[in-house]
């Protein structure tokens, strides 16, 4: 999502709230949808994450003025939002998550370098390893890996230095590919 | 990149259920074009299935399997329908006062409806709670006195029921008639919970009794009319028809209109 689509769904946001809602739900819809999934590990848990996410951003956006909305860098500012919405439930253990084993490798899991588009199940299956990683090394391996965002915006979203979010990726990597057995083949 | 990072990425395309948008939209208030909403609510008349978009309620079921309701609302008006976890407390208040009978203005949308159902449906609004109408009353009452049997079928049709009391329209021989929300047993006990004595009306149709006229007033009405329940037992006469209740001196209710005079 780029810097003048953000703009422009901020602009319609401040106009005309309902309609810029419907935009900015309809335009950031998968990337949050994605985001709750890799985080949760089930579909069904993904969506409420990623419901609630919405409803909270509109609440807040009925309460902000114009200029604040227009300030707004959506895809960062959704993502906090959809980050706060995952951490309460799992404070108040309405999602529950299933914590990986490390010692278990699952038995020839990992796909071949010529079966390249992972089915659903196995991107599910993905999902539920990822959301089993320690907290930390969850979000920041989610943000980086899975969201695409840079060092520095993960390091702003979960307020760490950069160092700390570059060596949780990293261990949590380590973690995924001892659990799923994923060879490291670089390209 | 290795391949974990590459599926990893492969992670972050998944696309969000069909019709998620939607459901975030109508949980917010927001009635996406095109698009009802529906949720299940409780009343005293069992678990309705209420849809509703901007322009107001525009259908009712009792509650059944969930795909059963959006494919019947589909074929029956077009439009897609997404079930949302409940409704707006507003909406929901305004139905149950209807439902009392405390509330007649909740806003109904019978836009994707003919003319002439629209004219059907808007007529049996103006049945007062705890009265009967004649379908024949209906079609005399829109100036089309011989569509009887045509507004037997926009009543069978109703989409709105319920909130349109399509069960105070029952047969000119006083029989209760159909139901299209679950058959006659169900029209009784809806009925029955407004207040109207279904067993006194199938004694009356027994009976040949159509109409029912005051000695003191020299008025006759419907047998449900507001004003017919107010003659006490002793100047009560009961009418087989208008030809009968004219030629006793009777003349028709302005209230209840129970028939037209020469």
């Amino acid at each position: 999502m780029g810097a003048e689509r953000d703009a422009e769904l901020t602009a319609e946001l401040a106009a005309d709230l309902a309609a810029g809602f419907e935009s900015m739900v309809r335009a950031f819809q998968h990337r949050i949808y994605a985001f709750s999934l890799a985080m949760s590990g089930e579909p069904a848990d993904a969506e409420e994450v990623a419901q609630d996410t919405f409803l909270r951003a509109h609440t807040a956006l009925r309460r902000y003025p114009a200029d604040r909305i227009r300030e707004l860098k959506l895809n960062a500012w959704l993502h906090r939002i959809a980050l706060n919405v995952f951490r309460n439930r799992v404070r108040r253990r309405s999602l529950r998550l299933v914590p990986m084993e490390p010692e278990m490798p699952v038995a020839d899991g990992s796909p071949g370098p010529e079966a390249r588009a992972l089915s659903s199940a196995a991107l599910r299956e993905l999902a539920n390893l990822v959301s089993g990683l320690p907290d930390m090394q969850r979000s920041a391996v989610v943000m980086r890996c899975v969201q695409g965002m840079t060092y520095a915006e993960v390091a702003a979203q979960l307020e760490q230095p950069e160092g700390t979010v570059k060596s949780n990726v990293h261990r949590g990597l380590q973690a995924l590919r001892r659990r799923a057995g994923w060879l490291s083949e670089v390209s | 990149m290795d391949l974990l990072e590459k599926d990893l990425r492969d992670l972050g395309r998944v696309r969000a259920p069909d019709g998620f948008a939607d459901r975030v939209l109508v949980a917010v208030g927001i009635v996406p074009g095109g698009v009802d909403a529906y949720a299940a609510l409780q009343t005293p008349v069992g678990v309705l299935e209420v849809a509703w978009n901007g322009d107001g309620v525009s259908a009712v079921r009792l509650a059944q399997a969930r795909d059963d309701f959006e494919r019947w609302f589909a074929s029956r008006l077009s439009r897609r329908v997404v079930r949302v976890p409940q409704l707006p407390d507003r909406l929901a208040g305004q139905i149950e006062d209807a439902i009392a009978g405390r509330s007649p203005r909740l806003r109904l949308d019978l836009g994707r409806l003919s003319p002439f159902e629209q004219e059907v449906l808007g007529k049996t609004q103006e049945i007062p709670r705890g009265e009967v109408r004649p379908y024949a009353w209906v079609a005399r009452e829109i100036g089309r006195p011989r569509a009887v049997r045509a507004v037997g079928t926009a009543l069978g049709h109703n989409p709105i029921p319920v909130l349109i009391p399509c069960h105070r329209v029952v047969r000119s021989d006083g029989a209760l008639g159909e139901y299209s929300m679950g058959g006659t047993d169900v029209k009784r006990d809806m009925l029955r919970h407004e207040g109207v004595d279904a067993a006194w009306l199938e004694q009356l149709a027994v009976a040949g009794t159509r109409y029912v006229g005051s000695r003191t007033t020299h008025v006759f009405c419907l047998p449900t009319c507001r004003h017919a329940r107010r003659i006490q037992a002793a100047n009560r006469v009961p009418l087989r028809d208008e030809r009968e209740a004219v030629r006793a001196g009777f003349r028709p209710c302005a209230r209840c209109r129970p028939a037209l005079v020469s």
